[in-house]
């Protein structure tokens, strides 16, 4: 066989793979989310929404339309178990957004063949540190303040933020943990 | 043109940014406000069945306590059968709606789906208009005032609970009848409520009941909750009062929707009545 044929077929089997891969992931996300994680709220005040982390572990190499797209439809997924049409879309959107600066400020596009995804075991935990903790904080705010759509309320929203951004986090890093991989270099 | 084409392929994330955020941020403006149907939400055919299986799974955990209640509520009921009462009763009975012709008939519903942790929160059950429930139904449980009916769809329909920025219900302190609303607490804590414009004559005290007005969607005296703390303006005309809540929000699990025979005839009348004015 010709060897860029056979390498080509290679990329394709590999395509496949993520793809199902992320198609699983999404639907255990979403249903972590709205079957468990909806119930659950410390003190009030400190709710998760783990679900984000689908957008997050997207592969680098998506185009960004579908990037968009997928958030966009994860969002509306959400939004219809929780009865906010557009709220979590557009949060989800606003992160597809600072997904792609993020990752073109901090990230060189060589090397993206080894590396496929930003998961925690390739990246290693402070670059994923940083990364999920500004992710989350941006998608928090913002999806905590659309939701509110209130001035006279910001200490308390603010606080809602505050504490779920850290409880998010930790689910996520815990997940990262829970699925750690170590790497293998040819 | 073609610099154009260059400067959008080149910052094409924004512009799809622009786009997708755009138009969700349309879809949230549009339809957030439960006025109108929207195709995105849980009493949709997927959400609504989905809801309804994990329910089943959810419903086991939680058999201890639904018997308690209707165990309590049995006993409730058995109080109010006319073999619990004597001759002079008759008097009793005609205060109440249902001696001549009935007003109020409920129907039972099981919650499927609620929330009380988030600023808006609503319930959905398992009753739609096939069974006869109707927008701006009364919902109580057996605990107490629940919310209203607010989108309705063929088998399920969804509950504005009280703990809803926009839920503000007529109220009554028990025992002197003065009249307020009840709205729910700014905080977010699903156990208080606030009672407020009760005219300053009322002399409230701590651990009084309140209950639903005869104005409001409810038949008048169902339980809400206690007055856990009073609390006055200075200088206001009316008072205002903290009321801690009789329904447990968070362990909803059966409630009854309400028909009043009168409401629409009601609000056809007030509606007359407004644009008369």
């Amino acid at each position: 066989m010709h060897p860029s044929r056979r390498h080509w077929r290679r990329s394709k089997r590999k395509m496949s793979r993520t793809i199902l891969i992320n198609l699983l992931r999404f639907i255990v996300l979403v249903f972590m989310q709205v079957f468990l994680l909806k119930n659950i709220t410390l003190y009030n005040i400190s709710t998760p929404y783990l679900y984000i982390l689908f957008i997050l572990l997207l592969p680098f190499e998506i185009p960004n339309v579908l990037l968009f797209a997928l958030s966009f439809i994860l969002g509306l997924t959400i939004d219809a178990f929780y009865d906010t049409p557009g709220l979590h879309a557009a949060s989800c959107v606003l992160l597809a957004f600072v997904r792609i600066l993020f990752i073109s400020i901090t990230v060189q596009k060589e090397g993206f063949d080894n590396e496929p995804e930003p998961t925690l075991s390739v990246m290693g935990f402070r670059w994923f540190l940083t990364y999920s903790v500004t992710l989350t904080l941006f998608h928090h705010f913002f999806l905590f303040n659309l939701e509110v759509f209130r001035f006279s309320e910001i200490p308390y929203t603010l606080g809602r933020f505050f504490m779920s951004s850290i409880f998010t986090v930790f689910l996520m890093l815990l997940s990262g943990f829970l699925f750690y991989r170590i790497k293998e270099r040819k | 043109m073609r610099n154009l084409l260059v400067f959008i392929t080149k910052y094409n994330a924004f512009f799809l940014f622009l786009i997708f955020e755009i138009s969700s941020l349309v879809i949230y403006i549009k339809y957030n406000s439960f006025q109108k149907a929207t195709f995105i939400n849980s009493t949709g055919k997927v959400t609504g069945s989905l809801y309804a299986e994990m329910d089943v799974l959810s419903g086991y955990l939680s058999l201890r306590e639904v018997n308690d209640s209707l165990a309590r509520e049995n006993a409730r009921l058995r109080n109010q059968l006319k073999s619990s009462f004597y001759v002079d009763t008759l008097a009793k009975r005609k205060v109440d709606d249902t001696i001549y012709k009935q007003q109020y008939t409920y129907i039972e519903a099981k919650v499927i789906n609620n929330s009380v942790n988030r600023s808006n929160n609503y319930i959905t059950i398992n009753r739609g208009s096939k069974q006869g429930i109707g927008k701006g139904m009364g919902v109580i449980c057996s605990s107490g005032l629940v919310g209203k009916v607010v989108f309705v769809g063929e088998h399920l329909s969804v509950v504005q609970s009280l703990l809803h920025k926009d839920s503000r219900f007529s109220a009554m302190l028990a025992k002197n009848k003065e009249i307020g609303y009840i709205e729910w607490a700014d905080n977010l804590d699903p156990h208080k409520g606030f009672l407020k414009d009760v005219s300053n004559s009322a002399q409230p005290h701590i651990g009084e009941e309140v209950v639903t007005s005869q104005y409001s969607l409810f038949p008048a005296g169902i339980p809400i909750g206690k007055v856990s703390n009073l609390k006055t303006r200075a200088g206001g005309y009316s008072l205002n009062m903290e009321v801690r809540l009789d329904v447990d929000f968070s362990k909803l699990q059966y409630v009854d929707v309400i028909i009043n025979k009168f409401a629409p005839e009601q609000a056809t009348l007030e509606a007359q009545q407004k644009k008369d004015e």
